[in-house]
């Protein structure tokens, strides 16, 4: 029994100690201190925000506490981990929320399928920090539903001091090299690895044709003997332990797998200038919502400059905010990485809602593929 | 002969234990490397600690899977009871019907249920997809769990005892509570603890009935996984590993100190 009482003594020990060194941390002397504005009065609404996990600084800055502080609007915030799980729960009927945050294509669906509610701008005011090239995109033509909040393109990760430059700056024919045969990962996901097969032909990543959708296929086919393996998130621990040369993967993973902690300062990035995926993660608000107003309040204090400028540093993806772009440490802002020049960004295409029968071809071959 | 049994013993401890030790030692990283080593650091807890999203999980999670444990090992027991008494028959339809929710693959309870509370709340305006849901959901999958538990016990039990108290002019409530209930604690306990372990555990059929207001850690966790999860995840797993060895002993100790009584006063 004294045994045990001092083992239940440890732990709780253990969690007291946890509990303090809590409280003597926190500073970041460039954080924006929303204290110093006046905090208002408690409004009664709860706002529901369905986001990406790991997707909102709630370190540096706590986003959502900083709203609730500065609007008296509470915040039920819960994440999802993939568009198309997020599509299923909100459009059974599963759960109810006010703001959400999907994908280009994701977007383009839901506001086709009437599940989006038109965004009065009059409450979002800080859509002017926007930059004008990521508005009036295809999947909401004349931006009427969405507020960009990051975006992306997809690269290929190299480790320098293994894999030569010239072997890589050759679009993306690395990825098909015997030289590295065992050494180069491939996306575990079909949208993203036909992205790349297809770019490789020159042909639309949103074809509907099923010959050059059995041609991307055939390429991939070609290329999985050579590959190390298919990776999702597994990519970090193999490129940063260097047990893996070449990857393709999005382009803010730079912030951890090159700049990140663990990451690996031997590693590069480079886009192919041929053709890549371009996204955009962007905010809209659920036509059912029941505090629409609120619901733009949120997405108009994203759009501040101190959060968004929180958030890209936190999320480590390209911010559209023109404001927070500068405000950022040059070394990410300017970062071609991360902000890629014009002539690389003109080649880049969007992901389009694939119709039924093309995502039929596209998971039968790709089901063929990974046997 | 004897070494190659604890050869064998030691492989299989290793197996079972070896992902837990490395979870734990890289709670300890001081870096949010998975496979490297970078020096030890508390800083894991420290950020958990402060982490007010894992922490709301937490406690959903934890006032779930103790409710639904409590309420499905009430509803359990009494259901059991009234299967016991039933002719040979009919408690065995019971029984069947009883193991259906079982052997179901979790993702037809999951969506059956999801898809009944989507109805009830859209024709009547009730149960909107949330915490009640959540608990309900959980009931529903827990109680077979405690009847499977409980039944055995009623069976060693001797009826006539519980006749016997009845004759000596006990009310039946207090029959069954002095008489028939310390008889299958052990079963009501093993129950209970397996509905709170289930609940804990479960992540399918807490996806789809969770509704916007209660996320349930396993979900969390799960919705993380597209960065690389952050060790914050080992440290918790590291501090309710901890707490569920430390429940485990307390069990182990009550039960053996309570045989070793027995023994002495027989």
């Amino acid at each position: 029994m004294k045994k045990l009482l001092a083992l239940l003594l440890c732990l709780a020990t253990a969690l007291v100690f946890a509990g303090c060194i809590n409280g003597g941390t926190n500073g970041d002397s460039d954080a924006w201190d929303y204290t110093t504005e006046p905090k208002h009065e408690p409004t009664g609404v709860t706002l529901n925000v369905y986001n990406w996990g790991e997707y909102i600084d709630d370190e540096v800055l706590d986003v959502n506490a900083a709203f609730t502080y500065l609007t008296g609007i509470e915040v039920n915030y819960k994440t999802f981990e993939n568009n198309e799980a997020m599509y299923a729960i909100l459009s059974s009927g599963a759960a109810e929320y006010d703001v959400v945050c999907p994908s280009d294509y994701m977007m383009g669906k839901m506001i086709s399928e009437g599940m989006m509610k038109k965004l009065n701008f009059d409450n979002i005011p800080n859509y002017r920090y926007i930059g004008e090239e990521y508005k009036n995109l295809p999947y909401d033509p004349n931006n009427e539903y969405s507020v960009p909040y990051t975006w992306g393109t997809v690269g290929i990760f190299y480790n320098s001091n293994y894999v030569s430059e010239e072997d890589v700056h050759q679009n993306w024919d690395i990825l098909w090299n015997e030289k590295y045969k065992g050494k180069i990962l491939m996306f575990d996901n079909p949208r993203d690895a036909f992205m790349i097969a297809l770019q490789k032909l020159g042909y639309s990543i949103n074809t509907t044709n099923e010959n050059e959708w059995n041609e991307a296929y055939e390429l991939l086919a070609k290329q999985k003997p050579l590959l190390n393996q298919y990776v999702n998130d597994g990519v970090y621990d193999m490129m940063t332990g260097e047990e893996a040369w070449i990857a393709p993967y999005y382009a803010g993973d730079a912030n951890i797998m090159i700049y990140g902690d663990a990451g690996n300062e031997a590693i590069k990035f480079y886009i192919p200038e041929d053709g890549t995926n371009f996204f955009v993660d962007a905010w809209g608000v659920l036509k059912d919502s029941k505090h629409p107003d609120e619901a733009e309040a949120y997405i108009n204090f994203l759009c501040r400059t101190e959060v968004a400028k929180a958030n890209a540093e936190y999320i480590g993806y390209s911010t559209p905010h023109v404001e927070a772009r500068k405000v950022l440490d040059p070394a990410v802002g300017e970062n071609p990485y991360f902000y890629p020049p014009e002539n690389v960004m003109k080649n880049t295409d969007m992901y389009l809602q694939l119709d039924d029968a093309t995502n039929k071809i596209q998971s039968d071959l790709w089901l063929k593929l990974r046997q | 002969m004897k070494t190659l049994s604890k050869v064998y013993n030691g492989l299989i401890f290793a197996f079972l234990y070896a992902p837990i030790v490395v979870l734990i030692v890289f709670s300890f990283n001081s870096t949010s490397s998975r496979v490297k080593w970078s020096g030890f650091s508390l800083r894991w807890y420290e950020k958990l600690f402060g982490n007010a999203e894992i922490l709301d999980c937490l406690k959903v999670t934890l006032e779930i899977a103790l409710l639904s444990a409590l309420i499905a090992t009430v509803i359990g027991v009494l259901s059991a009871l009234g299967i016991f008494a039933m002719n040979g028959k009919l408690r065995k339809a019971f029984l069947a019907v009883n193991n259906i929710p079982m052997v179901n693959p979790e993702i037809v309870t999951g969506i059956s249920l999801m898809l009944l509370f989507v109805f009830v709340y859209r024709s009547v305006g009730l149960l909107q997809p949330g915490f009640t849901t959540l608990l309900i959901a959980h009931i529903t999958f827990n109680i077979p769990y405690v009847i499977l538990q409980v039944m055995p016990k009623l069976r060693q039990l001797d009826p006539r005892l519980y006749e016997a108290a009845l004759d000596l002019g006990c009310p039946p409530t207090r029959a069954f509570c002095k008489v028939v209930l310390p008889e299958i604690v052990p079963g009501v306990l093993t129950g209970a603890l397996m509905a709170f372990t289930m609940s804990l555990d479960d992540f399918v059929i807490s996806y789809f009935n969770s509704g916007s207001s209660a996320q349930t850690l396993s979900v969390l966790i799960y919705n993380m996984t597209k960065k690389p999860i952050t060790p914050e995840i080992n440290a918790l797993s590291t501090l309710m590993f901890g707490s569920i060895m430390v429940l485990l002993l307390v069990i182990n100790i009550r039960q053996i100190k309570d045989m070793g009584q027995k023994a002495n006063r027989s």
